[in-house]
C-alpha cells in the first residue's frame, strides 16, 4: 500500500513540470486583496492575527513591568519619560501617576481583549484551517470562496473597531464586559462591543464555510475516517463557532441598547440583572474556550503522528472526542460562576458536567504520548513544539480539576492560579500548538526553510520563558493573590518578579522566532532547489502537492485509499491482517 | 507547590504569637502589625476557619494525584522520546493504531478519580451553603472603592475598609459562626478572605450571603476579589479574629466614631479620613489619586463642570453629601459615592478641619 503510494508521488514528478505557486499565480495589491484563494486568504489571517498577537504581548510586557514592585508606578514613569527619550521635554509625571490605575486596567483589557478576541479564536481556524483544510480533503478550495473573502474583510473591520477604541480613550471593563461596570465606566465601550460583535460575524461565516467544506469536498475516497485528525478538530471548531457566536452576537447587543438607549437589561440601576449578563456571556465564551484549543489539538495530532513517523494511536478515540468535547462544552458555562449567586444547585450540576469534559482531554493527552511508542521521532522544530505542549497543556489540564471542584474553586477563583490556569491552557495549549503548526507547514505555506538553530533556541526560550512566567502563579493564587491588581501587597513581591523575568524571556523567543521566520522570507534565502514537495514524510494530501502548492492546489482530482497517517516507514512485516 | 496543610513549626509559633498580641492590645485596634508585615513570599497561607481544613485537603489530594499523573505522563513521553529517537532515515515504526483494553482503562480510571473529586468538593461546597441558625449576623456594603461593615446587633457601630493603614474593616469572635448578608451599591465586587477560604460576589440589587466560623486568633487580609474599576486593587482590608469575651467591647470601641475627650476637631477628621474610606480616592501628600488630593485644597480655586469654585465650607459639604453636583475638572470620568446618612454633620465638621490643616 505504501508502496504504491510512492510510486503515484514519483508519477507525479514525471508527468507535471514546476507551474507557478499559488504566491505568484496573480500579481499586483489587487491580486491579495480581493483574493478567493484560501490559501492567500490564510496568509492574509496568520499576518494579521501576527501583528495583534505582538500588539497584545506589547501590552502584557507593560504590565508585567507594572507589577515589579508593589507600589504601581512604572508606567506612569515611564510615559512621563517617554518624551525625553524621543528628545522633549519630560512629560507631567504627576498627572500620568494619577492616571496610573487606568493606565493598568486599560492595558490587561486590551490583552485580554485582543489576544481572545483577535488573535486565539481567529488563530488557527482563519491561517492554518484556511490554508490547509481544503489541501487536506483534496478539494480546490472552499465550499464558499466568495464568502471566505467576504469572513475576512469582517474580520478586518472589527479589528479596526478595536483599534479604533485603543484611540479613542481605551478600554477598562476587563475582556468579559461584566456589567454593570461595562454600562457605567467612561472609556469607549461601544466601539469594542460593536468590534467584537462584528468579529463574531467572522467567527460565524467561517465556521459554516468550514463544515460545508468538510461535508461536501472531500475527494474521492476520503472517508470520514480517513480524514486528518486537523479536520475533525477544525469540525468541531465550527459547530461550536456557528451555534454559539450568536448568543455572544445578542448579549453584546444588548449591552450596547444598555449603554446606549438606557433600556434596563444588565444594570440593577436600570431594574436589569447583572448575574444574567454572566449566564449570557459564558454561555458563549465557554464554548469558546473550546474554539481555542480544540484547533490546536489537530496540530498535535498531526505533528505528532508525521515527526514519529508513527501512526496516530487511537485515531477515532482523538476524533471523535473533539466532538464530545464540542458538545459537553455548551453545558458547563456556569462553572465560571460557582461563586457569583447562582443557585448551589446550579454549582453542582456545572461541576459535574465540568469534569465530564476533563475524560475525553486526558484520552487525547494519552493518545498522543501512546503514538511516540516505537516510533521514529525527529526533535525538529514542530516536534518540539508539539513535546512542548504535552508538557503545558497536561498542566493546564490537570489545573483546571482543582478550578473544576466546588469548595476548592471558592477559594482560588478570581486569583493568580486561575490566570496560570488559563495561560497554560491558552498560550502553552493553543499558541503553543499554533507556532509548532506555523513552524511545520512554513515550508508548505512559503516555499522556504527558517534556520532550524535559531528556532531550537527560540523553542527553547519560549518553554522557560511561559513556565518561568506562570508555573508561580498557581501558588501565588493558592496564597490569596487577587487578579486585576495593580498595587499588591509586598508578600508577593518576588513571585511577581520572577513572573515579570519570565515574560521578559518568553517576550524575547517570540520576538527571535518572528525574526527568523521573517528573514526566512528575504530574497536572498531563497533556496537554490525548490523544496520537495513533502520535507517532513508527511502523508497527508497537502503534502502530495507542490511546494508551495499551485492555485488551484492540485493537478486533477486526488483520490483516497488509506488514511493520511500510513507512513512509508510503518513495518508492516508480520502484520495479521484483522480488519 | 506549596502544599499549605502542612503548616511549618514556626508558622504555628507565630500564629499563637500574634493571636497573644491581638489578644494583649484588643482595645487598641490597629495596632497590631499588618499581616502582611509578618508573612514571607513563601510563607504557607492561614488555616484560620472551620472550612479551610477541609478545602485544603480536597487541594492536597488533587495536587498529589495531578502531580503522579503529570510525572506518569511526562516520565513516559521522556522515555519513548529517548528510546524511539529517530537514529537513522529509514527507521521502522510500528504499526500499532489502538488498543481497545488500554484506552478503556485510561478512559475509566481518570473518570473514577474525578467522581471521587467532584463529590468530595461538592459535600464541602454544601457545607459553605447552609449557615447555622445561630451566626452572628454582620452586613457588608461594597462601594467604589471600600466597604462597610455593619452589625445589627450593636446598633451604631460601622467599620470600614482602608487601604493607608491597618485599620480594621471587620471584627468577629473565634469559634461563633458569622453569616455575611452583602450588596453592592455600585457594581460587582467580591468579599474574598484567603485564610477562611470562603470567598462570594457581592452583587448590587440583590443580597448574597457566605458564612464562616474563625478558629484562630489574628489579623488576615481580605481583598475585592471582582474586578470593580479604578482602584480595584484599594478594595482591601484587614479581618481581625477576637477571642469571644472581648469581641463586644473591642467592637464598640473600634466602631466608635465620636470625637474624643482632649481630641481636636482636626485630629477627629484625620481619623475619619482614614475610618469612612475617603483616603481610598483622595490623598493628603499631593499625589494624585482618583479623586483630587486634599493637599492644599483649602481656599484653592478649582475649575468645575459648573464653573469656578472656591473650597470652603459649603462647597466640602456639598462635596460629601452631593459628590456629583460639581465635578473638579480632570475627573470627569469618577463617580464618587454619597456620604449622606453615613456621615453626620459633626463628622462633616471634623473633615472641614482637618482638611483645612493639608496646606
Amino acid at each position: 500500500m505504501a508502496d504504491d503510494k510512492s510510486k503515484n508521488d514519483a508519477d507525479h514528478a514525471e508527468t507535471h513540470e514546476r507551474e507557478p505557486s499559488y504566491l505568484v499565480a496573480t500579481k499586483g495589491l489587487k491580486s491579495w486583496l480581493f483574493t478567493v484563494d484560501h490559501k492567500r486568504l490564510g496568509l492574509m489571517y496568520l499576518g494579521s492575527t501576527l501583528l495583534f498577537f505582538f500588539i497584545g504581548g506589547v501590552a502584557a510586557i507593560m504590565f508585567r513591568t507594572e507589577l515589579l514592585t508593589p507600589q504601581g508606578d512604572y508606567i506612569a514613569q515611564m510615559l512621563a519619560a517617554l518624551p525625553t527619550w524621543l528628545g522633549g521635554t519630560a512629560g507631567d509625571l504627576d498627572a500620568a501617576l494619577a492616571q496610573s490605575a487606568t493606565t493598568y486596567n486599560k492595558l490587561f483589557t486590551v490583552h485580554g481583549a485582543v489576544m481572545v478576541f483577535l488573535v486565539i479564536i481567529p488563530s488557527v481556524p482563519g491561517s492554518l484551517g484556511n490554508f490547509l483544510l481544503p489541501l487536506m480533503l483534496g478539494a480546490k478550495d472552499v465550499a464558499f470562496p466568495r464568502l471566505n473573502l467576504l469572513s475576512f474583510w469582517v474580520y478586518t473591520l472589527g479589528a479596526l473597531f478595536f483599534i479604533y477604541t485603543l484611540f479613542a480613550g481605551g478600554l477598562d471593563t476587563g475582556w468579559t464586559f461584566y456589567t454593570p461596570y461595562s454600562s457605567s465606566t467612561g472609556t469607549a465601550v461601544v466601539s469594542a462591543l460593536f468590534g467584537a460583535f462584528i468579529l463574531g460575524f467572522s467567527s460565524i461565516l467561517t465556521g459554516l464555510n468550514f463544515m460545508v467544506t468538510i461535508h461536501k469536498m472531500r475527494a474521492p475516497g476520503m472517508t470520514w475516517n480517513r480524514m486528518p485528525l486537523f479536520c475533525w478538530s477544525i469540525y468541531a471548531t465550527a459547530v461550536i463557532q456557528v451555534l454559539a457566536t450568536p448568543v455572544l452576537a445578542i448579549t453584546l447587543l444588548l449591552l450596547m441598547i444598555e449603554r446606549t438607549l438606557h433600556i434596563g437589561i444588565f444594570d440593577p440601576a436600570m431594574g436589569g440583572d447583572p448575574v444574567l449578563f454572566q449566564h449570557f456571556f459564558w454561555f458563549y465564551s465557554h464554548p469558546a474556550v473550546y474554539i481555542m484549543i480544540l484547533p490546536g489539538f489537530g496540530i498535535i495530532s498531526e505533528l505528532i503522528a508525521v515527526h514519529s513517523r508513527k501512526h496516530i494511536f487511537g485515531y477515532k478515540a482523538i476524533a471523535l472526542s473533539s466532538v464530545a468535547i464540542a458538545i459537553i462544552s455548551f453545558v458547563v458555562w456556569g462553572h465560571h460562576m460557582f461563586v457569583s449567586g447562582q443557585s448551589e444547585l446550579a454549582g453542582i450540576v456545572f461541576s459535574f458536567l465540568t469534569f465530564a469534559v476533563a475524560v475525553p482531554t486526558a484520552i487525547k493527552v494519552f493518545s498522543w504520548v501512546a503514538t511516540l511508542y516505537k516510533g521514529s521521532i525527529e526533535f525538529n522544530t514542530p516536534m518540539l513544539y508539539a513535546l512542548m505542549f504535552l508538557f503545558t497543556f497536561s498542566i493546564g489540564g490537570l489545573t483546571g480539576v482543582f478550578l473544576g471542584t466546588l469548595s476548592v474553586d471558592v477559594h482560588l477563583h478570581d486569583t493568580y492560579f486561575v490566570v496560570a490556569h488559563f495561560h497554560y491552557v491558552m498560550m502553552g495549549g493553543t499558541i503553543i500548538a499554533f507556532i509548532g503548526g506555523i513552524h511545520h507547514w512554513w515550508p508548505k505555506m512559503t516555499g522556504r526553510m527558517y534556520n532550524e538553530g535559531q528556532a531550537k533556541i527560540g523553542a527553547l526560550l519560549v518553554f522557560i520563558g511561559f513556565n518561568m512566567t506562570f508555573f508561580n502563579q498557581f501558588v501565588m493564587g493558592q496564597q490569596g493573590m487577587p487578579r486585576r491588581y495593580y498595587t499588591y501587597n509586598p508578600q508577593f513581591q518576588q513571585q511577581h518578579l520572577l513572573s515579570s523575568i519570565g515574560s521578559y524571556i518568553l517576550f524575547a523567543g517570540l520576538l527571535l522566532t518572528a525574526w527568523y521566520l521573517l528573514r526566512s522570507l528575504a530574497k536572498s534565502n531563497a533556496p537554490k532547489e525548490p523544496l520537495p514537495d513533502s520535507p517532513w514524510g508527511g502523508a497527508s494530501l497537502e503534502w502530495d502537492t507542490q511546494t508551495p502548492p499551485i492555485e488551484h492546489n492540485f493537478h486533477g482530482q486526488p483520490r483516497v485509499d488509506t488514511d493520511p497517517y500510513n507512513f512509508p516507514q510503518i513495518d508492516r512485516t508480520g502484520e495479521v491482517d484483522h480488519h | 507547590m506549596i502544599l499549605s496543610m502542612l503548616m511549618a513549626p514556626e508558622q504555628a509559633a507565630k500564629a499563637a504569637e500574634t493571636a497573644q498580641k491581638a489578644a494583649e492590645t484588643a482595645t487598641e485596634a490597629g495596632k497590631t502589625p499588618p499581616p502582611w508585615e509578618t508573612l514571607t513570599p513563601w510563607s504557607t497561607l492561614p488555616q484560620a476557619s472551620t472550612f479551610a481544613e477541609g478545602t485544603d485537603n480536597v487541594y492536597l489530594f488533587i495536587v498529589v494525584l495531578s502531580v503522579f499523573f503529570f510525572v506518569l505522563i511526562m516520565g513516559v513521553q521522556g522515555y519513548f522520546m529517548w528510546k524511539y529517537r529517530r537514529l537513522s532515515e529509514d527507521q521502522k515504526t510500528s504499526s500499532i493504531t489502538h488498543n481497545g483494553k488500554l484506552e478503556f482503562l485510561w478512559s475509566a480510571i481518570p473518570a473514577v478519580l474525578l467522581v471521587v473529586i467532584f463529590v468530595w468538593g461538592e459535600v464541602d461546597f454544601l457545607k459553605q451553603a447552609v449557615p447555622p441558625s445561630d451566626a452572628i449576623q454582620v452586613r457588608v456594603t461594597g462601594r467604589q472603592w471600600y466597604w462597610t461593615v455593619d452589625y445589627p446587633d450593636h446598633p451604631g457601630v460601622q467599620l470600614t475598609s482602608s487601604v493607608d493603614d491597618s485599620t480594621v474593616t471587620m471584627m468577629v469572635p473565634k469559634g461563633r459562626p458569622v453569616q455575611l448578608t452583602m450588596t453592592s451599591e455600585d457594581v460587582l465586587h467580591s468579599f474574598y478572605i484567603p485564610a477562611f477560604r470562603v470567598k462570594r460576589d457581592v452583587v448590587p440589587g440583590r443580597y448574597t450571603t457566605m458564612w464562616f466560623e474563625a478558629t484562630q486568633v489574628g489579623e488576615f487580609n481580605m481583598y475585592c476579589a471582582e474586578y470593580c474599576g479604578d482602584q480595584h486593587s484599594a478594595m482591601v482590608g484587614v479581618v481581625k479574629v477576637l477571642e469571644p469575651e472581648l469581641f463586644d467591647a473591642a467592637l464598640a470601641e473600634a466602631g466608635r466614631l465620636e470625637q474624643d475627650e482632649g481630641e481636636s476637631l482636626a485630629d477627629f477628621g484625620k481619623r475619619i479620613y482614614s475610618r469612612r474610606g475617603c483616603n481610598a480616592c483622595h490623598s493628603i501628600d499631593g499625589s494624585p489619586k482618583t479623586g483630587p488630593t486634599w493637599k492644599g485644597l483649602w481656599g484653592k480655586q478649582e475649575t468645575t463642570d459648573k464653573g469656578t469654585v472656591t473650597v470652603d465650607d459649603n462647597y466640602v459639604r456639598e462635596s460629601v453629601l452631593e459628590p456629583n453636583a460639581q465635578i473638579v475638572s480632570g475627573f470627569n470620568g469618577v463617580k464618587m459615592p454619597s456620604y449622606k446618612g453615613q456621615l453626620e454633620d459633626k463628622h462633616i465638621t471634623a473633615l472641614i478641619e482637618y482638611i483645612k490643616t493639608l496646606k
